[in-house]
């Protein structure tokens, strides 16, 4: 103990915008680019073009210690554990790592979906870099721990996607790595199998591997992780306690989550255009804009419009599409369902939709906003796919809350009505 | 728990020094780290045979396809060159002498393809988890070594029909095979790597394939050719490749040119290096840009 099993220093990685998949630099451009980045260790001389998704992080962890790392979306933890896990390189500055390392950034990598679960769990094991002799000695206990047994022998593809989580995470549950890194993964699979990985992590933690832990679930982090370091911006904002660090990061979201998402530059949209949303903002209501939204708050989603043309707008319809971050649709609010009139609309303004109960489970989502117009007939006015995402977190203080399965969380109540006698007596006769 | 073997034990008391992991801007352009491969060889075995599996389970016929593609392949060939173009076949019935040079080629031909494609098309590997990048094109070039093996069974049979046996020659037929794999990774090693960035050679290499059969003796002798341009047509490493197969298999058919041979297999090794050393400097970003 006390020995350091992760060392990070002054690591740093820039990000080139655009620098996408659809980029095809010209071939002039690119020998020149070539020729100076050959001769180059000055990597500071980068275009506008470029952002730092991680900016000076310099760490330890000890060997044995389960670090959680939090922080918004963006704040460069997932950089973090890609170049701790040497997915990719960082742009400036050095970490070195004391061991073996095992990294789950997704369960059910390089899973092949023609072939076999038992044929799935060499190869996979194989990719997280476990030996086959290992696998071989450990695979029963892989087959036990993913309760898939009965379907050994069927291709993957036909697996039911608890089934194919279970299966993946079991193999990457058995490696032993000395350090191991694991990204949102336990976001997967039903509440029961969840538990059960977070009680394997738990396990890996004591027997003295070294863990570092992201996730967005605080009570995960509260309950595994001894220590936390928050980030926020590329750059390491406080370390400490985990209990601490995830009450900072409350706190720090409450306060930063202020201020709409700008839309009006956005150009991926479609509509006349008569009027525009300018702006989005999911916030709890109050107006003032502070505070996170939870589980089974209420919650204002507000759309900043601005009407383009100079006479008023006879009747506005408004609608927003909550989705999940696959882009599947969870639910709507619109204008049209709720019986809200809106005429002779000119000027700036903000559409307000409020709720008293927001159903969504911890997550992250986005919406699509849609403004119609009627005169005789609709026109989309203005439709914006994806225009801004917002983040939702746990409800109260009490700790793991179990959300059981589906998309959202409803309010609901439960009683207990006596059996009536004739209630029983159809139980006994069915019984006969 | 378990017990530990010393590989994978996490060093008690020091007894077992923890491998170290640097992670940074490599020391030098040309640490190639070859060694890493070797550690993560059951990997490149898993991969091969992932790909060897899943390419006889999707097909309906399976296996049937390693047989019939070549064979339809002879067919028509035999039928253009040999019925209607009456391309001599240096006095080898035309079918067995189209289909060595066939043999040679189809290996070469999809290990180069699937080659390209192996980075790009395995992006959810590349983002998600490391391993020698390397291993990509290298087992997407080895996985065809099946299909060769059961187009080269086929071979056997066709040569008992025509009573073709092969000389002592064969001994040199295994040389051959692992020429025209070089040539194939020293092609697709440097395809592999343009094709993250510049997804153009997803389109360009399936043309390059076509034109260099064409330059190549599969389904004509190379004695059809003015003696003149013999020297620069044997700049392509394919020629000696193809030759050879034929010379060691079957025993009427001229002996190759082996100092062509020694040449051009020095220049592959050299392009091979060179890709090697390209496609490590391009790997650092492949996460990013796949």
């Amino acid at each position: 103990m006390g020995e350091i099993a992760i060392t990070v220093e002054n690591l740093s990685k820039r990000y080139t915008l655009g620098l996408s998949r659809r980029r095809h630099n010209t071939l002039g451009e690119q020998l020149s680019q070539g020729a100076r980045s050959f001769f180059r260790r000055n990597p500071d001389k980068a275009g506008l073009d470029s952002f730092w998704a991680l900016k000076d992080v310099s760490m330890e962890v000890k060997r044995g210690e389960v670090v959680g790392i939090v922080g918004r979306n963006g704040a460069g933890k997932s950089t973090l554990l890609k170049i701790l896990s040497r997915i990719t390189e960082p742009t400036e500055g050095e970490a070195t790592i004391r061991g073996r390392v095992g990294s789950l950034l997704e369960v059910g990598t390089g899973f092949q979906p023609e072939l076999t679960g038992r044929e799935n769990i060499f190869l996979n094991g194989a990719i997280l870099g476990m030996k086959k002799a290992e696998i071989e000695r450990r695979f029963d206990e892989i087959v036990a721990f993913s309760e898939v047994e009965k379907f050994l022998d069927t291709p993957v593809k036909r697996y039911s996607s608890g089934m194919y989580v279970r299966l993946a995470f079991s193999v990457a549950a058995h490696m032993e790595p000395d350090v191991l890194i694991i990204d949102e993964v336990l976001a997967v699979g039903d509440s029961a199998f969840q538990k059960k990985c977070l009680g394997t992590m738990d396990l890996v933690g004591k027997q003295g591997r070294t863990v570092l832990f992201v996730s967005h679930n605080m009570a995960a982090v509260r309950n595994l992780c001894s220590r936390a370091i928050l980030f926020s911006a590329g750059r390491v904002l406080a370390e400490g306690p985990s209990a601490d660090i995830v009450e900072n990061y409350l706190t720090a979201i409450d306060s930063s989550q202020v201020g709409s998402v700008p839309l009006g530059e956005r150009k991926d949209r479609v509509g006349e255009g008569a009027v525009r949303v300018v702006g989005f903002e999911a916030r709890v209501p109050g107006g003032t804009g502070g505070g996170s939204l939870r589980t089974g708050a209420p919650a204002e989603f507000v759309i900043e419009y601005a009407v383009k043309q100079e006479h008023p707008l006879r009747r506005m319809y408004a609608g927003i599409v909550v989705t999940d971050s696959s882009g599947a649709d969870v639910f709507t609010c619109s204008t049209a369902m709720s019986n809200a009139d809106f005429y002779g609309i000119t000027g700036k303004g903000k559409l307000i939709c409020q709720t008293d109960y927001l159903p969504l489970k911890p997550d992250r989502y986005w919406v699509n906003i849609k403004l119609s117009e009627y005169h005789g007939h609709y026109t989309i006015a203005d439709e914006v796919i994806r225009a801004a995402g917002f983040e939702v977190y746990e409800g109260g203080d009490s700790g793991f809350v179990d959300f059981g399965k589906g998309a959202v969380v409803v309010p609901h109540n439960w009683r207990l009505s006596p059996g009536s006698d004739l209630d029983l007596q159809n139980c006994v006769s069915t019984k006969d | 728990m378990t017990t530990t073997q010393p590989e994978q034990l996490f060093s008690e008391q020091g007894r077992n020094p923890l491998r170290l992991v640097r992670i940074g801007a490599p020391k030098s352009r040309f640490s190639l780290n070859l060694g890493d491969i070797w550690a993560y060889r059951e990997l490149l075995y898993f991969l091969v045979w992932r790909d060897v599996k899943v390419r006889y389970k999707q097909a309906k016929v399976g296996a049937a396809w390693a047989v019939l593609q070549p064979l339809l392949q002879m067919l028509i060939l035999t039928l253009v060159f040999s019925r209607i173009a009456r391309v001599p076949s240096d006095g080898t019935p035309y079918p067995v002498f189209v289909y060595t040079g066939l043999l040679a080629w189809n290996f070469f031909s999809s290990a180069l393809t699937r080659c390209t494609a192996s980075v790009v098309g395995q992006a959810n590997l590349v983002s998600k988890i490391y391993f020698p990048r390397l291993i990509m094109p290298v087992s997407a070039t080895l996985s065809g070594i099946v299909d060769f093996g059961i187009a080269f069974v086929i071979l056997l049979v066709m040569m008992g029909y025509y009573g073709i046996l092969p000389g002592a020659d064969v001994l040199m037929l295994p040389v051959f095979v692992l020429l025209a794999l070089i040539t194939a990774l020293s092609v697709g090693i440097w395809m592999a790597a343009l094709n993250v960035r510049y997804r153009d050679i997803g389109y360009i290499v399936p043309l390059l394939v076509q034109l260099w059969f064409f330059a190549t003796p599969v389904a004509y002798p190379i004695g059809e050719l003015p003696e003149k341009w013999r020297i620069f047509y044997s700049l392509n490493p394919m020629v000696g490749v193809v030759e050879g197969f034929r010379w060691s298999l079957v025993p009427t058919t001229s002996t190759p040119d082996f100092r062509i041979i020694g040449m051009s297999s020095v220049v592959l090794i050299a392009l091979l290096f060179a890709g090697i050393v390209y496609f490590k400097q391009m790997e650092r970003t492949f996460a990013d840009v796949v």
